[in-house]
């Protein structure tokens, strides 16, 4: 059970083969067994676990269930959970129990899925290490010395680890689909907009996305399908007919071959300098496999992806500095012991409660944003932030998915990167140009490099083509077993997952 | 050097509170006077994760101002963040617009002074945009704290800023007030000062005529007219006395103490706050289509300045009389019922009893005029009543006040059973008049003496007897005629 | 472009984050990396070009105005440091 995929766990619900209960018991023994090595999670609640387990089956038994009724899930903590400690990995909120849900929780509340608990992430989501945690920093489980990726890193490695069969994520540069990487599991940011921010707390508002993670592509979409939709509490949430990102996916293959007719764009600047040997040769292995599957590759050019980096993280930093002013320590998180007046308390609870990575990108957001410098910073990075939006735009018209690595590298050692931030930002250099387009993308597991490390291909579709690349990828998994790969933990083998 | 040497040039920025019923940004209530924080929601106190929600209400309540003052409403706008700290700011940042706000231009005329020496003017607007309001500090003491109560925070306003174009602190109050009577006559804020929901600051500079600008400073948070009037005319001679002992001017927010009837800085330009404003990534762009610009003109009420002069050319009436009525929406809305009521032709009989007799018995007991006890069907009864001859005018003052008081109930045939049951029906019919006439003169030979002896005041005299016998009943008009003819002068 | 140890005190002070000497001199330098990353933006000529401040490129969404948010005060006060009759308490704010 705990190596099943999401629909052979729906049929063993359904069936009555196993209860909710018996498969929550499971995977909680697991992270009781495991998560002290990985550090994982930073809430673990079984009691509310077992209580919404009990419901599952309940609903199982009238025959109510849905998709996901009863299957154990982990919700990255910058997701409010009512009544559950929601901390964004931060000293700043380490006492905030939410009052209200995020729409994603609510959702797959509704959907029956039963949570064990909050995974650790980056402080605010701001990291690719996931060492910028209070919680401290969650191990890689294919080797406990590296860093899973971030920021969403709690949730790649307890899906990785499986101490959990799917969690929940946010990508703001890349922090679902790096962590899926480096940790070789399944992840997908979708469009920006198809997934309320409602509730998760804000590092970039215009790129900010909620996302998920699982095994395979398969699961990713049951998972997408239950978090996403149409939320008027959230302004940028689009308000679109309900589609199942499945769809394709559920097809029968045509006997051309599964992927005949698709056309898979390889940008030159991805394949340029700076890729890993191993990452290189594990992509090239990937593309040569998806050509073995019909689909032909073609050359495509983003010319102004260099500058999605430092575009990014201006606008990112921006934003985040003023979505965190709210942290005042007068209303709710941490507030200093001693202070002579209120600037004092501001300055005291602000600089205890938030950690180095934050308040560096706090301070750079707002010098960009101050007096004088506006047009030379924010609103330079806004305009190539739309010439790289046009780059995509004209890929897209000679190819239907883009691919090439998501990180130019495996995970790498704990600390090797923590004293130099702009070395930390440039590992972010495939990913957060999707982002700043606000289009859909995924990273499924495509080989191993010369660590025995996952590699993880990037495929970044059109605005919508959430169901394109949920199949691209499907058929990819259909026929390779990278995705079933697992690490081994303490006291247990390495291998195959079947 | 004397004050006439000086120009004063002052431009206010108002805050109206919108009467939406629920805030800008959030589903919360906007109620004045809950208890503290209880109509504070997730949004409105910033919890981690929220977001705001445009409210169409204060929007169409912008297109209705914007369209009152023929501004350019803008087809599209920004919400930008106004960053800076402080407690009743649960965000850190006001949600606010900056580069491209929602109402640009427009143009308000105003009636400065009364009587002979009134003037009007055009003042030029810059521009009006939407923003949230913040929430309250209060100072009272909680072991050396202050409290923060975020029931305001989030409630919508339209933040309506003028040109530099007043001259004069009367000026400013009579913009002030022409405003504040344009936003509750298009229904889009309850003017209700004492409660904050109409707040003006006002940029006040002086200089040479013919100069440049001088360094403004700013007065903040003015809740009276009174106060507006005083603060400025403190704060022209304070700058005025400054620059002729030789001083400069710095630019700065002050703040004014009702109390000494001084301005004091509260902060100058050096420490003034770096807003770091920028689009907020939360919100949209607001576009506001042709066809809602279309549909909100047609349900727009008839505007004072338009509804003045129609008065002026239908009723006949005087540019002031015309301007007092229109003074405000209730004013207007009761004279031209009572217009209604009675006839176009008795127009300035209306008009007359309007801003007269009513207007001073309502001041007297200090009533609005949506509540005055006469209303205008009664009123438009006795002015009908005055110019049919059935009642004298001063008779008619009685009947008001019976009415007033509620007698013969509320329906316009209370006019005539007061005149019926009081027996207050003028006397008209001229061999009744001349009876009383003839007794009159019997019983005053010594003031008809005098009158033929040629005192003019004796005349009165009479007149008056005549009235009382009548119990001032007697068409007047009719006893002046027949006493002369009968006393053959 | 690079920043002064007073510029970035100004930033901290404006961003109401309390930076000791000892942290100063250390958050100067990274700070100084990230904005020399940054600076890299300035080789671009974007005249002509519109800022994008939205993936989708969308007009606000507007809400009915109707009252939906019942009274949670208590709730929302349990995570408050410090509250007193319903108010939130700060040091005294002096105007």
């Amino acid at each position: 059970m705990i190596h099943a995929s999401l629909t052979e766990l729906r049929a063993a619900l359904d069936t009555q083969r196993i209860s909710s209960v018996e498969l929550a018991t499971l995977f909680l023994d697991r992270i009781e067994r495991h998560d002290p090595a990985l550090n994982a999670f930073i809430t673990v609640d079984r009691e509310r676990a077992l209580a919404e387990a009990a419901n599952a089956d309940a609903r199982i038994a009238t025959g109510e269930s849905g998709p996901l009724t009863g299957i154990p899930l982990a919700h990255k903590d910058v997701f409010c959970t009512e009544g559950v400690l929601t901390t964004c990995g931060s000293k700043m909120l380490s006492n905030f129990v939410s009052p209200y849900d995020a729409h994603v929780v609510s959702r797959l509340k509704a959907a029956g899925a039963v949570t064990l608990g909050k995974t650790n992430m980056d402080e605010f989501a701001m990291g690719s290490s996931n060492e910028n945690s209070h919680y401290g920093p969650v191990r890689n489980p294919w080797d406990p010395a590296r860093v899973p990726g971030g920021s969403s890193g709690g949730s790649a490695a307890a899906v990785a680890a499986r101490l959990v069969p799917m969690a929940t994520g946010t990508d703001t540069g890349g922090s679902v689909r790096q962590p899926a990487a480096l940790c070789g599991v399944t992840g997908i940011k979708p469009t920006y907009g198809v997934v309320s921010r409602y509730g998760m707390i804000a590092y970039a508002s215009s790129l900010d996305q909620g996302g998920a993670f699982g095994a395979t592509a398969a699961d990713c979409g049951m998972l997408l399908n239950a978090m996403s939709g149409f939320d008027p509490r959230d302004s940028t949430s689009l308000d679109r007919p309900a589609e199942d990102v499945l769809r394709e996916a559920r097809r029968e293959a045509g006997t051309t071959g599964p992927l005949a007719g698709l056309r898979i764009g390889l940008p030159r600047e991805f394949f340029a300098e700076g890729m890993a040997d191993d990452v290189r040769a594990a992509t090239e292995a990937a593309l040569t496999h998806y050509r073995s599957l019909g689909a032909q590759t073609v050359e495509v050019t983003l010319p102004n992806a260099r500058l999605a980096i430092p575009a990014y993280y201006v606008i990112a930093m921006a934003e985040a500095s003023s979505n965190l002013s709210r942290f005042d320590g007068v209303r709710y998180g941490h507030r200093a012991e001693h202070y002579a007046d209120l600037d004092d308390l501001y300055r005291k609870s602000r600089a205890e409660g938030f950690g180095a990575e934050v308040k560096r990108r706090i301070l750079v957001g707002t010098y960009v944003l101050s007096h004088g410098y506006y047009d030379a910073y924010y609103l330079q990075a806004q305009k190539l932030r739309r010439l790289i939006a046009e780059d995509f735009r004209s890929a897209f018209d000679q190819c239907d998915v883009i691919a090439g690595p998501t990180s130019p590298t495996t995970a790498w050692a704990i600390g090797a990167k923590t004293d130099d931030p702009v070395q930390m930002y440039l590992s972010d250099i495939y990913t957060i140009a999707v982002n700043l387009a606000g289009l859909p993308a995924l990273s499924h597991p495509c080989g191993f490099g010369a660590d025995g490390l996952p590699v993880g291909l990037q495929l970044i579709g059109n605005y919508f083509s959430e169901a394109r690349l949920l199949n691209v990828a499907h058929r990819y998994q259909q026929s390779t077993d990278w995705h079933l790969q697992r690490p081994a933990l303490a006291g247990e083998e390495s291998g195959s997952a079947r | 050097m004397s004050r006439n040497d000086w120009e004063v040039v002052i431009g206010l920025e108002v805050h109206a509170q919108l009467t939406t019923a629920s805030k800008i940004f959030s589903g919360a209530s906007t109620a004045f006077g809950a208890e503290p924080n209880r109509q504070a929601c997730a949004v409105d106190l910033a919890l981690p994760g929220v977001l705001p929600v445009l409210n169409r209400g204060a929007v169409e309540r912008a297109i209705r101002f914007g369209l009152a003052i023929g501004a350019t409403v803008a087809p599209r706008s920004v919400f930008a963040r106004k960053n800076y700290f402080y407690p009743d700011l649960p965000k850190g940042y006001q949600i606010s617009q900056f580069e491209l706000p929602v109402v640009q231009g427009g143009t308000i005329t105003i009636r400065v002074g009364e009587g002979e020496k009134s003037y009007e003017k055009r003042v030029n607007l810059t521009r009006a945009h939407l923003e949230e309001d913040a929430g309250k500090s209060l100072h009272e003491d909680f072991h050396g704290m202050s409290g923060i109560d975020l029931n305001r925070a989030g409630t919508p306003l339209l933040e309506i800023v003028s040109e530099p174009d007043m001259r004069s602190s009367a000026e400013a109050v009579a913009y002030a007030r022409a405003l504040h009577a344009l936003v509750r006559w298009i229904e889009i804020c309850d003017g209700n000062m004492q409660e904050g929901s109409f707040r003006c600051d006002a940029n006040v500079s002086v200089r040479r005529p013919g100069a440049p600008l001088g360094t403004r400073r700013e007065i903040k948070n003015l809740n009276s007219f009174r106060f507006l009037q005083q603060a400025i005319d403190y704060e022209v001679q304070w700058q005025i006395d400054t620059l002729e002992d030789g001083g400069t001017i710095r630019q700065a927010t002050v703040l004014f103490d009702p109390d000494t009837g001084e301005t004091r800085v509260m902060r100058t330009k050096e420490d003034a706050h770096d807003y770091r404003y920028f689009p907020d990534p939360d919100l949209l762009p607001l576009e506001i289509p042709a066809e809602w610009l279309e549909r909100v003109a047609g349900e727009m009420p008839e505007l004072p300045a338009a509804m003045r002069q129609r008065f002026i050319d239908e009723f006949a009436l005087s540019d002031y009389d015309a301007a007092t009525l229109t003074a405000s929406r209730e004013m207007a809305a009761y004279f031209q019922s009572t217009v209604d009521a009675a006839g176009m032709a008795l127009a300035k009989p209306c008009a007359n009893w309007v801003m007269g007799d009513l207007a001073a018995r309502l001041n007297k007991a200090g009533l609005e005029i949506a509540d005055a006890p006469v209303g205008p069907q009664q009123l438009a009864r006795l002015v009908t009543r005055i110019a049919d001859n059935t009642l004298s005018n001063n008779i008619g003052k009685k009947v008001f006040e019976a009415l007033w008081n509620g007698d013969g109930g509320p329906s316009a045939d209370a006019v005539d059973t007061i005149i019926e049951t009081q027996g207050l029906k003028q006397v008209t019919d001229s061999g009744a008049i001349e009876s009383i006439i003839d007794e009159v003169i019997a019983a005053n030979q010594k003031s008809v003496e005098e009158f033929r002896s040629g005192k003019e005041k004796a005349f009165n005299a009479i007149v008056g007897q005549v009235m009382k016998a009548s119990r001032g009943k007697a068409n007047p008009a009719q006893v002046n005629e027949i006493l002369r003819r009968k006393l053959g002068g | 472009m690079s920043l002064s140890n007073e510029q970035v005190l100004r930033v901290a002070s404006l961003a109401r984050i309390e930076l000791t000497a000892g942290e100063a001199g250390d958050t100067l330098a990274k700070l100084n990396g990230i904005l020399g990353l940054i600076e890299q933006m300035q080789a671009i000529d974007t005249s002509g070009v519109a800022p994008m401040s939205h993936p989708q490129e969308l007009s606000q969404r507007l809400r009915e105005d109707a009252v939906t948010e019942p009274d949670r005060r208590d709730d929302y006060q349990k995570t408050a440091p410090a509250v007193e009759n319903g108010l939130y308490l700060v040091p005294k704010v002096i105007e």
